[in-house]
């Protein structure tokens, strides 16, 4: 018997380390062996403790693990052999070599694991565990392929760009491949800027030789002899297991001179990103490898042509590179076989936001964003009002398109983007003004400053927003608001600035009635600040005085069992009182409504 | 000649410039003057540029820290969920502002884009651990650990 605990930072945020500690000190002295794996993508059910039999390789997954819960499974699992089934939240078996899932949400059911095969199953610090399930065979078998056969594969396996914009990857391959020049590069691109997803991380920590075989599969295929991880700085973790990954390798012979006996030599490092949400553009990217301010330039020429050090350069994203292995191991007509469309294979989402199960989902293009928001995903407790997806490039899609099939064209047609993978869902106690000014923002913020239209566009943008938010606005800033975003759109030089006006668009388009609502001074979802305030509801308040313990102001106040009062003039609206009342007593309200009548 | 030591390992070019600020931050928790100076001497790069780059940066900061830095994420997901009012919190109970170190040293407040954590929404960082689902009582009993020296 074995027992796994799930290690990303997603559990360690999770507690996971406090669960691994106690399980270790436990085990002290027995013969069972403990080991850390990444994360199956249940991220709302963390920790997570896996009991693998010896056996059978049946592998029964605890969620939500307790150190109490620990002494029972390790009393009544691990020493008598009986499961504890009221906490069994997954359970794993292979059928003729083929693992199947079974869990309680029917969280899996609807997913198909091709890149996300070995995450939450392997040790990704040892690459042994990767060479034992069928690790580096593709690379094995690329190199006894010519490396135009390898482009054709991935060309026919219909893979596109998992990093936004689903650019056809053979083609990309193939354009680097024909790029004149001795020195070529190959770059993955880590950087995940998008704030609110988290696949790539999850990727990077979870099963890294994927990525690192997926590189070297497209250096090869490209004729390029030196690649670069370019990973955000706040992904410390990644950047861990990724170096030791590395490191094991150039040991065994995956990286190097001479790899595997071919006579193709490559490597590579990591550069670490510095927080600059821009340098995930190709460009910029580039830029900041070579040292530089991460500024994006013009294309053409494209990277393909000109990239690092102005030699062709071949960049792509890791979910991308990881999709990889898998076509290669298994044939481009399986890969194509799947998804729909002009979008084929399978990608990952990261639900976040209200959703219930928060976490990775890796599933076949062409579900339906219904399907995947609320069988997958769980829906949310107070139903789902939009999903904002593609992150600051993207935009917000209504419920009431949800039977739209989740690929590039689709999505596109929303006026969002399939982006990266980050789904924010959204509920009714979501603004979406709110949810427009908080991505422009971050794009004021995140602007490198380079082009007048991004710079100061988004900024103009941001000024409308704010006073519209704050109850300033008029009518005719929605029309001034609509122009803008049309013309930095058109305007600006970069993707960025490009695609920045798409949240505002997006809700504009299908949200107008809350901009109204916020230009008769109303927040329908009860968010922007200057539109509420705070009150006690006299039947409900039993005087505990909680709420008066936590307002930092002196706002809130009242004698013990005497209703309480909230003082409009001193309350600062932080919210507080209304998380420390376990009555349910405090209600938010419309500040204009009462003002007006 | 204070920070070469741990330079050596880099290639002495353009290139290695983010890594070389990023070792130095690393060291001294932010860039002194006299680190960039140096880097740009031993990177054969224009001083004027290091500048550039150490600016255009979000990572990089030019004043010393506080022992502890909290992270406190504004990504998307924090948003809805509620990072503002954590923040706002914070910014109260510490008396200082995001960007900002309290007087005596112990504690920075620093905003960033998102942890990757997003599931757990709103999340924080002190350090390499990330705090996730969090609320105004835990980040009270966060910063009551610190200040006793107990985290
Ligand atoms: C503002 C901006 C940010 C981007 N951020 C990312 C990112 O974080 N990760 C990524 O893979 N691609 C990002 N991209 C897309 C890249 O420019 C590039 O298209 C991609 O890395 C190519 O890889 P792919 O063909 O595998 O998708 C971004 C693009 C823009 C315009
Ligand atoms: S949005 Fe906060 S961790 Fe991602």
């Amino acid at each position: 018997m074995k027992v796994a605990v799930g290690m990303n930072s997603c559990s360690l945020a999770a507690g996971a380390q406090h669960i691994y500690d106690h399980i270790e000190k436990k085990l002290k002295g027995s013969e069972i062996e403990l080991k850390k794996v990444g994360c199956v993508g249940m991220c709302y059910r963390e920790p997570l403790v896996d009991v693998i039999e010896d056996n059978t390789s049946t592998i029964t997954t605890y969620g939500s693990v307790t150190e109490d819960m620990v002494d029972r499974i390790f009393e009544e699992h691990l020493m008598d052999g009986k499961p504890i089934e009221e906490w069994v939240v997954k359970r794993d078996w292979y059928e003729d070599g083929v693992r199947k899932t079974w869990d309680v949400d029917e969280y899996f059911s609807k997913q198909r694991k091709l890149i996300m095969e070995n995450s939450g199953y392997i040790d990704p610090e040892s690459i042994e565990e990767y060479l034992e399930n069928r690790g580096y065979e593709a690379l094995k078998r690329a190199l006894k392929m010519k490396p135009e056969e390898v482009i054709d594969a991935i060309t026919r396996a219909g893979l596109r760009g998992r990093g936004g914009a689903g650019f056809p990857t053979g083609l990309k391959w193939k354009f680097t491949r024909e790029a004149t020049g001795e020195e070529k590069y190959v770059v993955c691109n880590g950087d995940e800027g998008d704030p609110g997803a988290f696949m790539d991380r999850n990727i990077l920590e979870g099963d890294p030789h994927r990525v690192i075989e997926g590189l070297t599969i497209g250096a090869y295929a490209v004729g390029a002899s030196k690649g670069f991880f370019y990973v955000r700085a706040e992904y410390p973790l990644a950047v861990k297991r990724l170096t030791t990954a590395i490191s094991q390798a150039r040991k065994h012979g995956m990286l190097g001179r001479n790899i595997l006996g071919s006579d193709f030599s490559f490597d590579a490092e990591i550069k670490e990103g510095a927080g600059a949400f821009v340098c995930g553009e190709e460009t910029a990217l580039l830029a900041s490898i070579e040292g530089r301010r991460g500024m994006p330039r013009p294309r053409p020429p494209f990277p393909a042509q000109k990239g690092l050090w102005n030699k062709p350069t071949c960049v792509n994203n890791v979910k991308t590179l990881s999709s990889v292995p898998w076509i290669i191991r298994n044939g481009w007509e399986a890969y194509a076989s799947i998804g729909t469309g002009k979008s084929r294979g399978t990608t990952i989402f990261a639900f976040a936001g209200k959703i219930r199960r928060g976490g990775n989902v890796e599933v076949p293009m062409g579900i339906t964003l219904r399907e995947l928001i609320e069988e997958v995903g769980g829906g949310t407790e107070k139903g789902v009002k939009a999903v904002q997806i593609g992150g600051p490039s993207g935009g917000c899609i209504p419920e009431r398109l949800f039977d739209l099939p989740v690929d590039y064209e689709s999505i596109t047609s929303t006026g969002a983007i399939m982006g990266s993978g980050g789904m924010i869902v959204l509920d009714k106690d979501t603004c979406m003004v709110d949810v427009a000014k908080f991505f422009l923002d971050f794009t004021v913020k995140e602007s490198c400053g380079k082009c007048t239209f991004c710079r100061l566009g988004t900024k103009r943008m941001w000024e409308l927003l704010d006073s519209i938010t704050s109850g300033r606005g008029k009518e005719e800033d929605l029309h001034e608001l609509e122009e803008l975003a049309l013309t930095v759109k058109s305007g600006a030089l970069c993707g960025l600035g490009q695609t920045a006006p798409n949240p505002v668009l997006t809700t504009l388009k299908y949200f107008r009635d809350e901009y109204t609502a916020h230009i008769e001074k109303r927040c329908p979802a009860k968010v922007c600040r200057d539109l509420i305030k705070y009150e006690v509801i006299g039947e409900k308040c039993t005087g505990c005085r909680a709420c008066a313990l936590v307002c930092p102001t002196g706002a809130a106040v009242g004698e013990r069992q005497k209703v309480h009062t909230i003082s409009i003039e001193k309350c600062i609206k932080c919210g507080r009182c209304y998380e420390a009342c376990k009555f349910d007593a405090i209600e938010i309200k419309d500040l204009g409504a009462e003002q007006d009548g | 000649m204070v920070i070469i030591p741990y330079l050596k390992e880099l290639d002495r070019n353009e290139s290695s410039l983010i890594s070389a600020l990023q070792e130095t931050q690393k060291v001294f928790g932010y860039l002194p003057e006299e680190a960039l100076e140096e880097i740009a001497q031993y990177l054969s790069v224009p001083v004027s540029s290091v500048y550039g780059v150490a600016t255009f940066y979000s990572q990089f900061r030019f004043a010393p820290l506080g022992k502890y830095v909290i992270k406190i994420c504004h990504g998307t997901a924090c948003h809805v969920m509620g990072s503002g009012n954590i923040a706002q919190a914070l910014e109260e109970d510490l008396g200082i502002k995001e960007g900002e170190t309290t007087g005596d040293g112990l504690i920075t407040l620093e905003r960033v884009a998102c942890l990757g954590c997003c599931s757990l929404a709103p999340t924080i960082m002190i350090g390499d651990r990330v705090y996730g689902r969090m609320t105004h009582d835990k980040m009270r009993k966060i910063i009551r650990d610190i200040k006793r020296g107990k985290l």
